[in-house]
């Protein structure tokens, strides 16, 4: 729940088929955008959409990757033959892009808008906590620069809607007169929509006016997904992505399946699946202090996983989470051993015994695969009934083989990082 | 009662601060009243409860070992004419409405502060909240929290956690640390650190994991700046946003200037190669003056106490502190007597400190676990495996599943009992009742309150007269004459209409049945031959339909259970439960059948009753 991008060819739809909602139908942009995933039969395309034989088109990945014309992954006015050897060749094959690597799987092709450069602006609408920024500058593209020194700003206070001639008064001062009218026009237009469909960031570049017609031509955006239920039509079913290069191992889609079956919250992220220390930590705020304190000390490479469980998941979901981190730590073998920090701040409500009976069913599952992989667990939490859930993990300690140390609220949260890391030093 | 006083601006919460709690959120309410109990409050911190779904009623709470009544408001406006001393709102809207309800609480003149619990209140809404509250003058506290304490004066909701953790956390008394965070779940945390390593919390507050949170840190860290009770300041920032530049700039302008120990969380965030969106919607750094990293340098730099980790907050805290102590800033108080909190029953009972015996006891069914039991055996089971109609009574009546013929047998006593025409003293009740205009319970009970006796009564009487009968070894013949003797009729013998010549079809059908699925029939087989020996007297004195029943049913349960068993469920009035079951069906036929030809009230002719006035 919180800001999040959406696909540019959903975006571009969205705002084709709602514009007339704030406007009467004053400004149309182009609707005839072609999403393409693994699935979709190229050849098939230009029946479906005849316009691909006549019109020259512009192809690029729609994974919410930044700067993709200075990475190289842009086709501009291309016949469709050729785009669509441009997708073939590309499709399923994995990039870098600034350390990050993935694998291109959408694209989006629109009809190629002929212009010149000085027909591109460029349009920014950012949430800030006194209302939202308006930006632009004159001029927009690739090598647009920073925009934060040189575009114009104007804030529209929350509740306000600017009218065309504030924003013509603000922002477009280099622009001639016919422009400016078009220009005005269409960001007032465009702020409504942002801010009834609850967009947390929206930025056009370019924007281009041809004759007087706008075209929006690239675009990035974010929605406030916790809006969801005021916006469901709106939003029309829209999809939130994952951000480039992250593609989910089978146990973090798991863990992800697990997470949206219950009301509580259960996270996995692997990092490193040959790190030495896994975490299986209670609470989202404590569970990256523990990742902190493991990158703070200076095993940042070791670090394994990171996640959290909080919200009071029952033991059956506490079980198959700590199953699965289980199973994921025992895997390879490192003959330097293994870590697993059972950590947690004092809770609430949440009961830390019966949280804890999923754990240990898990552990006693694990047990000869633990003692294999040489792994030392350390325990630390505290909040209601954790005198009988320290209590057990003790006991557990006695019988497992494998050495459990066990703290309460009077050790440091992160004691145990140091304990295990660091032999307490 | 006084309105709230005019407190000084950086006091938000004090001793005598009441609050309204916005939805029924009875657990969270009694958690503040133990911690006022605990904290030697004069008066309990709630002042109402606004439940904007149900009705202006009372609510029952605990203050300490005595019970007080509570008021509920449906609306906002009238708890605000009730309570005029209320001037702070904890909201526990959800997501959807949460917005609204602060618009509206600020609304209220009296209401200083609004405290926000709910977790994904859309962004634009929480803005219009917060410029509202600017305007007003008010302030706004979540979303996304637990809230906040004031130690030893007011606690919002659920801080703290349990009573034992305020008190380990010594939140029932003031300390001189003011602190705030983030994080809600971590809030605990930290109060916890500070219990152990200064004289303790004077105020903690959680501003929320949002993006948008209705106050932020510095806002809080400049109130405790002017708080002359607040001696040191402790804060726990996160990665993400521009927060913690703030508290850059009230450092290098002096406006904060007691000491600050300060740690933004969210260092690991460069171990991650793409985003990882952590536990809170604002915890996300877009740039890179917004990691943790560059947060807790510049915060360095600014003059505030940062340490190398997380895992040394602690040690940095004490330090500052015992400086403080040193410099004779801090003169840590006397700690004051706990008064005894009384545990709740619940939980006393779940740690086993208690026990009580229970007032009710039950035997057949359970429906404390995730499906309801008949007997041990879920009501998916029973549709699941066909155990039908009989199969329930079995299990709800007899607490046993007993075999397919027994089951096959109660169904096909409740189709025979299940209507005998309108005449029957039950139906002709039940069906006056219904045309005067009455409900189907009334009518129904109406009717089944003729089952006695003269009505429907044979069964049970027949099984009870045979039985006793055949255990006593009378010989039938005996038996038919002590009971002429006596001039009592023997039950479940004798037919209107029905003979030796021209035998009801249901007797045929039951006996037939019973001789050939039970495993023995010895009180139907008695019985054959008491009609034996009546209806050489006169030819309708033939065993009935409920006589049949009667004797068949008492065999069968002496079939499937023991003598003693069986008798006691006799005398119990199973028997009689089979009747009454059966005719109800056939009893609420005869109501749907009235209403449904719109019969209108009967009323008895004249003509058919004689009178006999002399």
């Amino acid at each position: 729940m919180a800001q999040k991008a959406i696909r540019e060819a959903q975006g571009k739809k969205m705002i084709a088929r709602l514009l007339k909602e704030y406007d009467g139908g004053k400004y149309t942009v182009e609707d005839s955008f072609i999403s393409v995933s693994p699935e979709t039969d190229l050849e098939a395309l230009p029946k479906e959409y005849p316009w691909l034989d006549s019109t020259k088109v512009v192809v690029k990945p729609d994974q919410l990757i930044k700067r993709r014309g200075k990475n190289n992954l842009l086709l501009l006015d291309a016949r469709w033959n050729e785009a669509r050897e441009w997708i073939s060749e590309r499709m399923q094959t994995e990039i870098t892009i600034d350390g990050v690597t993935g694998l291109l799987d959408h694209f989006i092709i629109e009809p190629y808008i002929k212009h010149d450069e000085d027909d591109e602006y460029y349009v920014a609408i950012t949430s800030v906590r006194e209302g939202d920024n308006i930006l632009f500058y004159h001029r927009g593209g690739v090598d647009v620069g920073d925009v934060d020194e040189k575009a114009e700003k104007m804030l529209v206070p929350i509740g306000d809607f600017p009218s065309a001639s504030d924003i013509e008064k603000n922002l477009l001062g280099y622009l001639n007169d016919e422009r400016k009218g078009i220009v005005a026009g269409f960001i007032e237009v465009l702020f409504k929509l942002y801010a009834d469909c609850h967009f947390a960031y929206l930025e056009i570049n370019p924007l281009v006016v041809v004759d007087d017609r706008v075209h929006i031509l690239d675009l990035a955006a974010k929605l406030d997904s916790t809006a969801d239920f005021l916006c469901k039509t709106k939003w029309d079913g829209i999809e939130f992505p994952s951000p480039f290069g992250r593609v989910l191992t089978e146990d973090e889609a798991y863990i992800e399946e697990l997470d949206s079956k219950t009301g509580s919250s259960l996270k996995l992220t692997i990092l490193n699946p040959k790190g030495r220390v896994w975490t299986m930590v209670a609470g989202g705020g404590a569970s990256v202090i523990y990742a902190d304190t493991i990158t703070d000390l200076g095993y940042m490479d070791e670090m394994a996983n990171y996640g959290e469980y909080s919200g009071d998941p029952n033991e059956e979901f506490t079980y198959k989470y700590a199953r699965t981190i289980l199973d994921c730590m025992t895997r390879e073998i490192d003959p330097r051993g293994k870590f697993l920090l059972i950590g947690g701040a004092i809770a609430n409500f949440t009961d830390v015994a019966s949280t804890f009976k999923g754990i240990i069913r898990a552990l006693k599952e694990y047990r000869q695969k633990l003692i294999d992989n040489k792994v030392k667990i350390f325990v630390r939490r505290g909040g209601p009934n954790y005198k009988e859930g320290l209590r057990q993990m003790k006991e557990l300690g006695q019988t497992l083989g494998v050495p459990i140390e066990v703290f309460g609220p009077e050790a440091h949260m992160t004691k145990i990082v140091k304990l295990a890391l660091k032999g307490g030093n | 009662m006084k309105t709230a006083t005019n407190k000084p601006d950086y006091v938000l919460f004090d001793r005598t601060t009441r609050a309204f709690i916005y939805n029924m959120q009875t657990k969270a309410v009694q958690r503040m009243l133990d911690f006022d109990y605990a904290s030697k409050r004069e008066i309990p911190s709630v002042a109402a409860i606004i439940n904007p779904t149900g009705s202006d009623s009372y609510s029952k709470f605990f203050f300490g070992p005595q019970e007080i009544l509570l008021p509920v408001y449906k609306s906002m406006q009238t708890a605000a004419e009730k309570c005029p001393d209320a001037d702070v709102m904890i909201n526990f809207a959800s997501f959807r409405s949460a917005a609204d309800a602060t618009l509206e609480a600020l609304q209220l003149p009296q209401i200083r502060t609004v405290v926000i619990i709910a977790e994904g209140v859309p962004e634009r809404k929480m803005k219009e909240v917060i410029a509202r509250a600017k305007e007003l003058n008010k302030v706004i506290i979540g979303p996304a929290t637990i809230g906040g304490i004031v130690a030893g004066a007011f606690k919002i909701g659920n801080t703290g956690g349990t009573i034992e953790n305020i008190l380990e956390s010594k939140l029932h008394r003031p300390g001189s640390v003011g602190c705030v965070s983030n994080s809600g779940g971590l809030s605990n945390e930290t109060y916890n650190i500070i219990a152990r390593n200064t004289d303790g919390l004077y105020e903690g507050i959680a501003i929320g994991g949002d993006r948008f949170p209705g106050t932020t840190l510095v806002d809080h860290l400049l109130r405790f700046e002017k708080n002359p009770a607040i001696k040191m300041l402790v804060a726990l920032g996160e990665v993400g946003g521009n927060d913690e530049y703030e508290i850059v700039k009230a450092l290098q302008e002096k406006k904060i200037t007691k000491p600050l120990v300060i740690w933004v969380t969210g260092t690991c965030a460069k171990a991650f190669k793409t985003e990882v969106q952590f536990g809170h919607a604002g915890a996300k750094a877009d740039l890179e003056m917004e990691t943790a990293d560059a947060k807790n340098k510049a915060l360095r730099e600014a003059g505030a106490y940062v340490p190398d980790s997380f895992d040394d907050y602690d040690k940095l805290i004490n330090e500052v502190y015992t400086g403080l102590v040193k410099e004779g800033v801090i003169i840590p108080a006397p700690e004051p007597e706990i008064p005894k909190i009384p545990v709740d029953y619940d939980t006393a009972l779940k740690s086993k400190m208690i026990r009580k015996p229970a007032n009710f006891v039950s035997s057949i069914s359970d429906d404390r676990g995730e499906e309801c039991l008949y007997g041990n055996k879920t009501i998916s089971q029973v549709v699941r495996e066909g155990l039908g109609i009989g199969g329930t009574i079995s299990l709800l009546w007899f607490k046993r599943l007993m075999p397919q013929y027994a089951l096959k047998f109660i169904e096909m006593c409740l189709i025979i009992t299940a209507d005998h025409g309108p005449a029957v003293s039950g139906a002709h009740n039940c069906i006056v009742a219904t045309r005067a205009g009455k409900d189907l319970v009334s009518s129904l009970v109406s009717g089944l309150l003729t089952i006695g006796p003269r009505f429907g009564g044979a069964i049970d009487g027949a099984a009870q007269m045979i039985s006793e009968a055949y255990d006593t070894n009378t010989p039938p013949a005996q038996f038919v004459a002590e009971m002429k003797k006596k001039g009592v009729n023997i039950q479940g013998i004798g037919h209107r209409v029905k003979s030796t010549h021209n035998p009801d079809l249901r007797v045929t059908l039951i006996k037939e049945y019973a001789q050939q699925n039970f495993k023995e029939t010895p009180l139907l087989n008695y019985a054959l031959e008491v009609e034996k020996i009546t209806t050489t007297k006169r030819d309708n004195l033939i065993l009935n339909v409920d006589g049949c029943i009667g004797v068949c049913f008492a065999d069968l349960l002496r079939n499937e259970m023991t003598k003693e068993e069986a008798d006691e469920y006799i005398r119990m009035g199973a028997l009689n439960g089979l009747f009454v079951l059966g005719r109800s069906i056939g009893l609420i036929g005869h109501h749907l059948d009235q209403k449904r030809l719109k019969q209108g009230l009967y009323r008895h002719p004249w003509d058919d009753i004689a009178f006999l006035n002399e």
